[in-house]
C-alpha cells in the first residue's frame, strides 16, 4: 500500500468514531453537504459490512427523499436520524459553532455561508461529530463570536444529544457534555500535546499519555480507495481525482 | 396563465414583493432571476427555501434585493456568495439569519393557515436572539417542567419562484420529487413558474405523475424557458454546470467583474448597445 493520504486517515478515524461502541447505536447517519470526508467514512462503515442507513443530502442522483428537504428535519425531528456531522467556521472549547460569521452579528468581519440547519440538527440527533481539517487558532477559539448552535443546554430545555467529538487535520478531541470541556484522544502522526495546544484558542484537558491516531488498515484502505472511492466519484468529482487520482467514467 | 415570456412572467413581479425561491440544488429558476435583473426590479425581499445560492448573489449584486432572509447563502463547493457578502458589508442589504427547519415550519404553518407552528431546537442560539418575531413559550402539554419551546410565525411569500421540467394542458406543473418547491408554493400568496416544455393531457389524470405534480390551483402563471434552471441542474435532464459556477465566482470577486459578466450573461451586451 503507498503512503497514507490525511483525507484517509481522517475518513477512517471518523468511521471508528462512528462504530464506537460506548455512543448510541447509529443506524442512520444523515451527511449534510460539501462533506466528502465524512461521506467517505459512512460509507467506509457500510461497505465494512455494518447495517447504517445513509442519507447523503447533496448526492446528485438518488435523493433519499420524496417529501422535499424538511423530510430531513421531520426525520430528525422524530430521533431517526443517530448522527450527524457538523463543522464551523469557529468552534469553541464548550463545542458551540458559529457558522455565520465574525465580529458583529450577522457576520460584519468575516461572513460564512450560514448557520443552515445546525441551530435544529445539534439538539435533535442523540449524537454529532464535529469534523473541520484546519486546526488552527482562527478556527478553535476560545470563545465564537455568534453562536449559531450551542455546544451544551441548560437543564429543562429539549436536546437529544451534543458532540461527541471533534476531528481535525492534527488530532481527536472527545467532548465531555458534564463540563463541557474538550479533552485530546489521539494525536495524528508529527502532532504532540505541545503543537496542539499552540495550534488550539481554547483550553482542553489532557489525561495521562495521548496515544496516536491509528493507521487506517490495509483492509479500510483497500476500500477506501475502491468501493468507496465507486460510490463517491460521482458527488464528489474533485475529491476522487485529487485523493485518488480517479475521474468519474464517461 | 401561460405568459409568452420568463420577461413578461418577471413583469407580474412588483418592487419590494417578498420572493422566495429554492437554492441550486433544488430547480431555482435562474432564467427569471436574470429577467427580474434585466427589468430592473429593486427592493426585493428573497427568502431562501431554507438556503439561497447563485440566483440569489447575482440579483443582489444586481442591486434589485433589499433583504435576505436565508438560513446560508453559499455557491457551494465554489465558495461563498462573493456579491451577497459585499453587500452585507456595504451595510446594502439587511440579513435576517434563520436555521433550515425553521424555514420549511414557518411556510407549513401558512400551508395550513395557522398563525405559528412550534419547533425543536434553536434555543441558545444567537438567531433566535436576532429574530424578535420568534418567540419562546412553555409547552402547554408538558407533564413536567416547563420545557420551553420556540414559535414561528406563519409565513407568506407574495411570490413562489421555480423551474419545472413541465406544465401540462391544465396548468399543473411537474417537478418530480423536490416537494420543497410544492411547499413554497401552497404557502405563497402567487406561484410563478418557468418550465422547459408544455405537453399535453392532464397529470393529475396519471398515478405515476400525480405524486410529482402541483396543482394548477396554486400555480399563478408559466413561461416556456429552456434550461431555464442553468447552471443548476434539472432532475435527470440537465446536469449541474460546476465551471459556470467557478467563472462567475472568479469574476464576481469584484464589482467591475461581476459588471462585466452580467453585461455577458444577463444583458447579453444589450445594455451596451442601448448606452451607445
Amino acid at each position: 500500500m503507498s503512503e497514507i493520504a490525511l483525507e484517509e486517515r481522517l475518513a477512517a478515524t471518523l468511521a471508528r468514531l462512528i462504530l464506537d461502541p460506548s455512543a448510541p447505536p447509529a443506524r442512520q447517519i444523515a451527511v449534510g453537504a460539501a462533506s466528502p470526508i465524512p461521506a467517505a467514512a459512512c460509507w467506509l462503515v457500510r461497505l465494512m459490512g455494518n447495517p447504517v442507513r445513509l442519507s447523503l443530502l447533496h448526492k446528485r442522483s438518488g435523493n433519499p427523499f420524496t417529501e422535499g428537504t424538511r423530510e430531513l428535519f421531520d426525520l430528525t425531528g422524530q430521533g431517526r436520524i443517530d448522527l450527524f456531522f457538523l463543522g464551523g467556521g469557529q468552534i469553541d472549547g464548550q463545542a458551540n459553532l458559529n457558522l455565520v460569521g465574525t465580529g458583529e452579528w450577522p457576520g460584519m468581519g468575516v461572513r460564512f455561508p450560514g448557520s443552515f440547519g445546525s441551530a435544529f440538527m445539534y439538539f435533535m440527533t442523540p449524537r454529532t461529530i464535529l469534523f473541520r481539517e484546519e486546526h488552527s487558532p482562527r478556527v478553535l477559539v476560545e470563545k465564537v463570536d455568534n453562536i449559531s448552535a450551542p455546544g451544551v443546554s441548560p437543564p429543562g430545555v429539549f436536546r437529544r444529544g451534543t458532540a461527541q467529538a471533534l476531528v481535525t487535520g492534527k488530532c481527536v478531541f472527545r467532548f465531555h457534555p458534564g463540563r463541557a470541556r474538550f479533552s485530546l484522544e489521539s494525536l495524528h502522526p508529527g502532532e504532540t500535546v505541545e503543537s496542539v495546544r499552540a495550534a488550539t484558542g481554547f483550553a482542553f484537558d489532557v489525561e495521562g499519555d495521548v496515544p496516536a491516531t491509528p493507521d487506517p488498515t490495509e483492509a479500510e484502505l483497500a476500500l477506501l480507495r475502491g468501493r468507496v472511492c465507486d460510490e463517491m466519484v460521482e458527488t464528489y468529482p474533485e475529491f476522487c481525482k485529487r485523493v485518488w487520482n480517479r475521474s468519474r467514467a464517461a | 396563465m401561460m405568459l409568452p415570456s420568463v420577461d413578461a412572467l418577471a413583469a407580474q413581479i412588483p418592487d419590494g414583493a417578498l420572493v422566495a425561491m429554492p437554492p441550486d440544488n433544488s430547480l431555482p429558476s435562474v432564467a427569471l432571476a436574470k429577467a427580474l435583473i434585466r427589468k430592473g426590479a429593486r427592493k426585493l425581499r428573497l427568502l431562501g427555501v431554507p438556503v439561497s445560492g447563485f440566483a440569489t448573489d447575482i440579483l443582489i449584486g444586481a442591486g434589485c434585493v433589499a433583504e435576505v432572509e436565508t438560513s446560508a447563502v453559499s455557491l457551494g463547493e465554489a465558495g461563498f456568495a462573493p456579491r451577497f457578502s459585499a453587500a452585507l458589508k456595504e451595510g446594502r442589504i439587511r440579513v435576517r439569519d434563520a436555521t433550515c427547519p425553521a424555514i420549511h415550519s414557518m411556510l407549513q404553518a401558512s400551508e395550513k393557515g395557522v398563525p405559528f407552528m412550534p419547533l425543536r431546537g434553536i434555543i441558545g442560539s444567537d438567531i433566535l436572539a436576532n429574530r424578535p418575531d420568534w418567540k419562546v413559550v412553555p409547552n402547554p402539554f408538558a407533564e413536567n417542567g416547563e420545557d420551553p419551546i420556540v414559535l414561528l410565525p406563519a409565513k407568506q411569500p407574495d411570490f413562489a419562484v421555480f423551474h419545472a421540467a413541465m406544465a401540462d394542458s391544465e396548468g399543473n406543473v411537474w417537478l418530480g420529487r423536490r416537494r420543497e418547491c410544492a411547499t413554497i408554493a401552497h404557502a405563497s400568496k402567487a406561484a410563478l413558474v418557468t418550465v422547459e416544455r408544455v405537453v399535453e393531457g392532464n397529470f393529475l389524470e396519471d398515478e405515476r405523475m400525480a405524486p410529482g405534480a402541483i396543482n394548477a390551483t396554486y400555480i399563478t402563471a408559466t413561461a416556456i424557458a429552456e434550461r431555464g434552471a442553468r447552471p443548476s441542474a434539472l432532475l435527470d435532464e440537465y446536469g449541474f454546470d460546476g465551471d459556470y459556477i467557478a467563472d462567475y465566482a472568479r469574476a464576481a470577486k469584484t464589482e467591475e467583474g461581476f459588471r462585466a459578466w452580467l453585461d455577458r450573461e444577463v444583458f447579453g451586451g444589450a445594455s451596451k448597445v442601448a448606452a451607445e
